[in-house]
């Protein structure tokens, strides 16, 4: 039974991190047919952003929780915003009307220069920022110990999740994002300023991802190489889930994440085993994810 | 059988790097037979580019040939290195039977992350074999070829030849494969996978029977790098490694059967500088060629050699 609780508990743990850092992505590919594989770098640039923003915060001796959440939040969606304007107008715009396979080997160009372009910035030694989930303590249910800064990032990812629901069917701008995803061409000649929307897409998608990296910085060590690790999941995710649908984002990241927790608790050493298995069986059964749509071919 | 241009090229530039190899030193042998090992596996990501498919998990392929010489010699006691090559080339095959049948079924990025997908599940069941070193690999036995042991020093330039001998062998099967029906049929797949079925053609059966060619050819690659470096780790199936290979692949283009050897010689090459002289800035110069290829040069290195020669006629 305490298998099965804390199975519980640390998947539900593990799938609210998984949904924040496959969001993004989703959102970007459900918009702009784009399959960024350089969302694994946002996520890092976020984590590294935020890592040496609080290093800097704890070095001036400053010890408010508050303060340090709000130096994650900001310089995480600032370094996402920033980059994805710059990737987006800089690179991508001169692409588009491509393949979706061309623009994936694009974007896994944009990888392997971000992944240096990191490096160069902030060297390759480790970077900690473990205060502000030192500091949020942890408490116990029953043997199990729960830290609260999980409690926090599960939160956080009920909040982007509903807010991306909210903002995508019930705002002005989602209607119009839905048109331009059931029509790009139609909805450009009912006056939709398509590539304003795709900038704007691109760089929600961005943050998202760099705000993921900026919560994770408190619990890992940030070193190089951390977005190539975080893509594979994020696809698995979004894959099983079906790729541009937050709905099956979410769902997605709650069966990995069980799955996976599953595994740890009772054959560890099928871990990374299991989660593409996952994926692969979905996909079986299901060509385009639980909650994808099937293309219609051409002729 | 009347051996045509392409054919007589491949022979000759074989036989002179053979003779070339001869006066040149070891590092130099080491780096050809890793970039003609290389050039194998990006041959398997070439057809299935032809076809219309990009695989992000050749690395799968690349790994089981190369873990099939490491166990082969480590637990079957099998010493020669074409009996090994073989193993790998038999292991390879059978998993891709089994994988085609389903990889078939998908196209654009399902197909790549798919194939992703699986040289992942390779991977993390790799990483967590503690027998097999788990994330640092093992070594792979010192082998003989038909029963001449290779002494030392003697090493490198033998696995270049046998390199060399089986990457010409591919090279003509492929140049005929390309042009045969089979062949001709995949690139009809890539602009027109609807309309080749109205031609009465079997789609299904042509992705499937270019998918395991494809992954033979890659094992190959795989089984030789483990010869040659004498040594086998998970990273080979790990997803950057397939992504160096469709950067490869994208780098040389299609048009050719030679265009995957001349990109992969040019990769081990300026890999082999850049790595001591910018060991941090390797990946982003990766990066920009990649993104400059398929903005300038979007069907590779080989359509400069093609545009000379219409031009001169």
């Amino acid at each position: 039974m305490l298998t099965v609780w804390a199975i519980l508990i640390d998947g539900f743990i593990y799938a609210s991190w998984l949904f924040l850092v496959a969001a993004g992505l989703t959102v970007i590919y459900g918009v702009m047919r784009i399959l960024n594989m350089a969302h694994g770098s946002l996520y890092a640039l976020g984590a590294y952003a935020a890592a040496s923003a609080l290093g800097w915060y704890y070095a001036q001796g400053g010890d408010q929780l508050w303060i340090a959440f709000a130096i994650i939040a900001v310089s995480a969606i600032l370094i996402g915003a920033i980059s994805g304007l710059i990737i987006e107008r800089g690179l991508l715009r001169l692409m588009y009307g491509r393949d979706e396979i061309l623009m994936l080997i694009i974007t896994f160009a944009v990888l392997l220069i971000l992944e240096d372009v990191m490096k160069l910035v902030w060297g390759t030694t480790p970077y900690f920022a473990w205060q502000p989930y030192a500091a949020m303590g942890r408490f116990n249910i029953d043997v199990l110990t729960v830290s609260q800064y999980d409690l926090l990032v599960m939160a956080l990812s009920v909040v982007i999740g509903l807010g991306l629901w909210f903002w995508l069917e019930r705002t002005n701008m989602g209607k119009i994002l839905r048109s331009i995803i059931h029509d790009r061409e139609v909805s450009e000649a009912m006056g939709v300023n398509v590539r304003r929307m795709f900038t704007i897409t691109f760089m929600i998608g961005a943050t998202l991802g760099a705000i993921a990296g900026g919560v994770t910085a408190p619990i890992i060590s940030v070193v190089p190489g951390i977005g190539v690790e975080v893509i594979v999941l994020a696809f698995a995710v979004v894959v099983t889930g079906g790729l541009g649908s937050i709905t099956g984002a979410a769902v997605g990241a709650v069966i990995v994440g069980l799955a996976r927790a599953t595994s740890i608790h009772t054959m560890p050493e099928l871990e990374l085993f299991i989660i593409y298995a996952v994926m692969a069986t979905v996909l079986v059964f299901r060509p385009h994810g639980l909650f994808g749509l099937a293309a219609a071919r051409k002729i | 059988m009347k051996l045509e241009r392409t054919e007589l090229s491949l022979i000759g530039v074989a036989i002179a790097i053979a003779i070339l190899a001869q006066f040149s030193p070891n590092w130099l042998v080491f780096t050809l037979t890793l970039a003609i090992s290389t050039a194998l596996v990006v041959m398997g990501v070439v057809m299935l580019m032809r076809a219309g498919l990009v695989s992000f998990g050749q690395g799968l392929f690349y790994c089981l040939g190369g873990y099939a010489v490491g166990l082969g010699g480590r637990f079957l006691g099998i010493t020669d290195a074409l009996v090994l090559v073989g193993l790998g080339v038999v292991v390879t095959t059978v998993v891709a039977m089994i994988l085609g049948l389903l990889m078939t079924r998908y196209r654009e990025i399902f197909f790549a992350m798919l194939s992703l997908a699986f040289s992942m599940i390779l991977y993390g069941i790799l990483v967590k074999s503690h027998g097999l070193g788990s994330t640092d690999g093992f070594g792979v036995v010192d082998w003989t070829l038909l029963g001449f042991t290779p002494g030392d020093g003697q090493a490198t330039t033998t696995a270049l030849m046998l390199a060399l001998v089986l990457a010409l062998a591919i090279a003509l099967f492929l140049n005929r494969y390309f042009k045969s029906s089979i062949g001709l049929a995949c690139e009809a797949i890539r602009e027109n996978e609807v309309r080749v079925e109205y031609m009465g053609i079997s789609h299904r059966k042509v992705l499937y029977i270019n998918y395991v060619l494809a992954a033979a050819v890659g094992s190959v690659g795989g089984s030789m790098t483990a010869l040659a470096a004498g040594h086998v780790d998970p990273t080979m199936a790990y997803w950057t490694i397939s992504g160096e290979f469709v950067f490869i692949a994208i780098l040389g283009g299609t048009g050719h059967v030679a265009a995957p050897f001349i990109a992969a010689l040019i990769f081990t090459l300026v890999r082999t500088y850049a790595v001591e002289l910018a060991p941090n800035a390797w990946q982003m110069i990766l990066g920009i060629v990649l993104l400059l290829i398929i903005l300038f040069l979007p069907k590779g290195i080989w359509s400069l050699f093609t545009r000379k020669k219409g031009a001169a006629s």
